[in-house]
């Protein structure tokens, strides 16, 4: 059997993180009584007019800078139409023609064969970054036969990021995701919790023979976990090996993800190819972007934006902060990976190193063996360590001056656990964990136990 | 030029409009021929102006919360409404094909 080349690609909506939406005055908020932040436009009411949110642009901008994007100093608004209910226009603004970054790359890592020491750098591309309204939330009441609607959600902004099907499969899918959401938390252009909404992920999925021309693709929707990602994309894959195998033919449809049964299945309410009737949106004039030398003289500064102004001010990506760690503390590529995994641990290994004179070589495997493993087991966050970068470093100290052994430190840890105030050093003579240094005294102890042994 | 029947149905499926009538299907064959006209015009290495508004600045608003919390309001023209939630059909409910509605374009 000929082998199968997968291909996937991925469109990735993530909320800005703004005060108030994209067009609108009315509050962005993830939890609020329904219809509560919605303002008249938002509603769709007649008369009502687009107000461009000025933060939304910078958000866009600083995240296709981040992602190497050439950024488009003239971009433009188009609608989209299509008929939902919580779509009370009938279209979403949204950036066809000209949006507002295109032909970035993203690199992420994965590890190969689960090893983490052994870590490759792949590229994917971005094709653009677009700028467009969210809809509102639908709750779908299928015993009373009625779809509630609340549009708190309906205007907020979201930035499109396209990737380009350079993936072929879902720890791929997953691992770039996964870097991207990294960058957005950094840059703060979006919180990306994909719990919440703030990150959403359509998947592109089609197979061919080495050689051939790329197969029929289907859109994979309803990801709502990086780890779902992987498996909706592997599952994906395989269906349609499957189903060629079998000489069956891959249709161009839209499958949503079931996360209990790990399989696809195909959504009933996308009928056929969707004709979106694309036009210009007759209310906004083109966005047009400055950089140092576009500057206009005489315009209100609030009303340009600066594309180099922003340069400038980009925080160190997570690339950037890893690649810092390993040179300032000697660790190991892959540490600098798991540090930046999770949110908070780079911060507390640092304050640790600051506070200890145990060299970072040996912290790491504290912070990455023990503490790390500690918080997975009891499922706590690093913020919620009930041993402080200030305890774990006073105990390392004591490890460090040879007043107690390997061993023992660990014990004293196990108790520090238990979060009971008490400090290390306490703990070390409370259970008499001391390391004898004194000659005599070891001496006495030996000599004992060969008096004992004769004795017997 | 004639707009085919298969056009005619799927803008119909598309806006949900329907058209009613031969006067109706005749009045968007003018409109079609005289936007045609158009296509007269020689626009070879000219870029398309999509608005009249290209020349403008776009207005960059402040990112304050300034609007919403109208809930009431908002609510007051709904014909349904479940604890402050509007209320719609349970998703789309497409037109039916050709053969199976009633519409003046069955008989072309």
């Amino acid at each position: 059997l000929a082998p199968w080349v997968p291909v996937v690609g991925l469109e990735i909506h993530a909320q800005i993180s703004s005060n108030s939406k994209l067009f609108s005055g009315s509050q962005v908020q993830f939890a609020a009584p329904p219809n509560s932040l919605v303002s008249f436009f938002d509603a769709s009411l007649p008369g009502t007019l687009p107000v461009l949110n000025r933060r939304c642009v910078e958000a866009a901008v600083m995240t296709g800078l981040a992602l190497n994007c050439s950024i488009n100093k003239k971009s433009l608004f188009d609608r989209k139409h299509y008929f939902y209910a919580d779509l009370p226009a009938g279209y979403q603004i949204t950036q066809q023609r000209v949006p507002i970054a295109v032909n970035g790359s993203l690199s992420y890592s994965l590890c190969i064969d689960n090893k983490m020491s052994q870590m490759v750098t792949k590229t994917v591309r971005i094709k653009q970054i677009q700028l467009e309204q969210d809809s509102g939330k639908s709750l779908h009441d299928d015993t009373r036969s009625q779809t509630l609607v609340d549009l708190n959600r309906a205007g907020v902004g979201l930035m499109e990021v396209v990737m380009e099907p350079d993936m072929c499969c879902g720890e791929e899918a997953a691992a770039a995701v996964r870097e991207l959401q990294l960058i957005l938390q950094t840059l703060g252009s979006s919180q990306a919790v994909m719990a919440e909404g703030q990150l959403r992920v359509d998947a592109n999925v089609s197979v061919h023979h080495p050689g051939e021309p790329y197969g029929v693709r289907t859109e994979v929707k309803n990801i709502n976990s990086i780890r779902f990602l992987a498996k909706a994309v592997d599952y994906e894959i395989q269906r349609q090996i499957e189903e060629l195998e079998n000489g069956g033919t891959i249709l161009n449809e839209t499958r949503a993800f079931d996360s209990k049964l790990g399989c696809t299945v195909p959504m009933r309410d996308k009928e056929g190819k969707q004709d979106y009737r694309f036009m210009p949106e007759p209310n906004l004039p083109p966005l047009i972007l400055y950089d140092a030398k576009s500057l206009p003289a005489n315009m209100n500064h609030q009303q340009v934006i600066n594309i180099d102004w922003i340069h400038e001010r980009l925080p160190d990506l997570p690339s950037v902060k890893r690649e810092k760690l390993v040179e300032q503390y000697g660790i190991l590529p892959e540490h600098s990976f798991t540090l930046l995994n999770e949110e908070g641990l780079a911060e507390f290994f640092e304050n640790v190193v600051k506070q200890t004179q145990m060299k970072p070589k040996k912290v790491i495997g504290w912070i990455l063996q023990d503490l790390l493993s500690y918080l997975k087991q009891h499922s706590l966050t690093v913020k919620e360590s009930p041993v402080s970068s200030f305890l774990l470093a006073d105990l390392l100290n004591l490890l460090e001056k040879k007043e107690i052994s390997s061993t023992a430190a660990k014990q004293v840890l196990a108790e520090l656990w238990k979060g009971e105030g008490k400090t290390p050093l306490e703990i070390v003579k409370e259970q008499k964990l001391q390391l004898l240094q004194d000659q005599k005294e070891l001496e006495q102890i030996c000599q004992a136990v060969i008096d004992r042994q004769e004795n017997e | 030029q004639r707009v085919s029947v298969e056009v005619l149905d799927h803008l119909e499926h598309l806006a949900l409009v329907d058209f009613r009538d031969a006067e109706g299907v005749q009045r968007l064959q003018k409109a079609v021929q005289f936007a045609d006209q158009l296509q007269e015009v020689n626009t070879d290495g000219i870029e398309p102006m999509d608005s009249v508004l290209e020349d403008r600045c776009l207005y960059l608003r402040e990112d304050d919360v300034t609007e919403g919390n109208c809930t009431k309001e908002l609510l007051e023209n709904a014909r349904e409404k479940v604890e402050e939630y509007f209320v719609a059909p349970p998703g789309n409910i497409p037109l039916p094909k050709l053969g199976e509605r009633e519409t003046f374009l069955q008989g072309s």
